[in-house]
């Protein structure tokens, strides 16, 4: 059957006014065979196979945009735990080399961002991932590109406060390094991480995977909300087959796109990301596809429902256009990021309290959130636990990402700067956990995870 | 040759020549035109054009620009775009 007029507005529709994008083209690389113990030609060899992949992704997928008319946002790309591939040069200084070296290759490129500076500590800390975590303040106000991430925990292996313990001080230290602190923005730190997440910051290229793969990740919330905004009398059952109609055509250009772009590159399709995911823009924001649901503003008593009606419409109707979902496939909130959340924030609807129980029921946690620069450590780093409990005891992902900026106090708003948006300063609960943090340790696997 | 199908979609408020503008241009650079719809949606003029690009002899981003400086020139919104993002959002 012909494609109908009909068909191709709406398509149109889609990509001109409700801002339907490729959200990013995401190339995992293997960086385990450029090891040398040599390091001057252990870093050769990862900034020319960083440089070379990062030219040809470009070049390809500029090419696709202008096939399919549709924007391809962000090429990006994401690298083996570079904890892993340091163990034999265990020197703070080789550390943030190396991190030049990643931050040069990209730069070069043309890459915006590269992922995977962090490490896989979920059980233990290595001297690797020990130094690598003390070295990031340096490297995150040394480099433009690099993001970092750290697993701290899964379903399996419970969760390694010792690890998440050092995070509050690192943060601290990276945003009195950087501007407006926007350095943290750059560092997410996870329980269950996926190896094929294709966002930022938290993408890295998993140990499991081959030697290179492209992972897509899609975006429209401002389609969502536009069919959700057309149908203000349905009840939640059809609203969800709304939603999920919505999502599954989306997908579809998504894994169009992801199929010919690998065919093209001659490596492997890896996984689409069908994320909802918000930009600054006017109408790209996943609050206003709540506010358009019937709430006044999110965080308002009847959002987390709205969230999880929203998150597993997404679901399903992802999952039925592709066979390759994968990533984080749900719907972020970011507060910095969402022009809504940040109104919502203003608005004192939303606070820490009520994004934590969001994202019990969304796909990533607490993101890009902006507290007083003179939060205690100990309070940032239960912060984190809080939220990463949620996700071990859940059996799904949970991820923060937290900005401690200097000098700012609650109800501030501080500009970020580009991509990253203006962040509210939020309020935070002025009673310690210090005494209770401080006894660190693993926080033991839920007994869900015996299924032996 | 192969056939290359593309659909070129014209959105925006009805004008004389619209048709006229574009056909011209493709005949000019040897494109067919397969398939021609249009139709009123949303208060907006929306035609949809089905053309073979398999016979253009430059690189596609100059037919795009081309498509857009007519679209410039009367206040339209022009997009070139492959068939088969259609056929993958819409056919199951």
């Amino acid at each position: 059957m012909a494609i109908t007029v009909d068909e191709v507005f709406e398509t149109a529709k889609m990509i001109l006014y409700e801002n339907l994008d490729i959200r990013t083209t995401t190339l995992g690389i293997n960086l385990k065979p450029c090891v040398d113990s040599d390091f001057r030609i252990f870093k050769k060899k990862v900034y020319d196979k960083v440089y070379k992949n990062g030219l040809v992704l470009i070049k390809e997928a500029e090419k696709l945009e202008l096939k399919y008319g549709i924007p391809i946002v962000n090429k990006r790309i994401a690298v083996t735990p570079v904890s892993l591939i340091m163990e034999a040069h265990l020197r703070k200084e080789k550390f943030l080399e190396m991190a030049k070296t990643l931050d040069k290759a990209a730069g070069d490129a043309g890459i915006d961002f590269i992922g995977g500076f962090g490490s896989l500590c979920q059980k233990g800390l290595t001297r690797s991932d020990s130094l690598l975590i003390d070295t990031l303040p340096d490297i995150l106000s040394k480099t433009k590109h690099v993001c970092s991430f750290l697993n701290v925990g899964s379903n399996v292996s419970g969760m390694n406060l010792d690890a998440v313990n050092l995070i509050g001080p690192m943060l601290k230290k990276t945003a009195k390094k950087t501007k407006n602190g926007a350095g943290c923005a750059r560092f997410v730190v996870f329980v269950n991480a996926p190896e094929d997440n294709p966002f930022m910051a938290g993408a890295f290229h998993g140990v499991g995977e081959g030697d290179i793969t492209l992972n897509i990740g899609i975006s429209g919330p401002g389609v969502v909300r536009s069919v959700v905004e057309k149908n203000k009398e349905c009840d939640l059952t059809e609203l969800s087959e709304i939603i999920k109609r919505t999502v599954f055509k989306i997908t579809r250009a998504g894994e169009l796109i992801g199929r010919e772009l690998a065919k093209n590159l001659k490596i492997p399709f890896g996984a689409v990301d069908i994320s909802l995911a918000s930009t600054i823009n006017k109408g790209d924001s996943v609050a206003d596809v709540i506010k358009a649901f019937g709430i006044e503003y999110i965080g308002a008593h009847g959002s987390t429902l709205a969230i999880a009606l929203l998150m597993d419409a997404v679901k399903k109707g992802g999952a039925m256009a592709s066979a390759n979902v994968g990533g984080l496939s749900g719907t972020f909130i970011p507060v910095s990021e969402d022009m809504g959340m940040v109104e919502a924030v203003k608005r004192k609807s939303l606070s820490l309290d009520k994004l934590e129980a969001l994202t019990a029921v969304c796909s990533v946690g607490l993101d890009m959130v902006a507290i007083p620069g003179n939060t205690p450590e100990e309070t940032i780093n239960a912060i984190i636990a809080d939220e990463l409990s949620i996700g071990i005891i859940n059996n799904k992902t949970a991820a923060v990402r937290i900005l401690p900026i200097p000098g700012k106090k609650p109800g501030d708003l501080v500009k970020l700067g580009g991509l990253l948006g203006i962040a509210p300063v939020m309020s935070v609960n002025k009673y310690s956990a210090k005494n209770f943090m401080k006894r660190g340790g693993r926080l033991p696997a839920p007994v869900t995870s015996l299924r032996n | 040759m192969k056939k290359e199908l593309s659909f070129i979609t014209v959105i925006g408020k009805d004008k004389k020549g619209i048709v006229a503008k574009v056909s011209n241009l493709l005949y000019k650079n040897n494109i067919n035109i397969e398939d021609i719809n249009q139709k009123v949606m949303e208060g907006l003029f929306v035609m949809t054009m089905l053309v073979d690009v398999g016979g253009y002899k430059y690189p596609l981003h100059k037919l795009n620009s081309l498509l857009e400086k007519i679209g410039k020139e009367m206040g339209l919104k022009v997009q070139l775009q492959h068939e088969n993002i259609f056929k993958m959002m819409h056919r199951v």
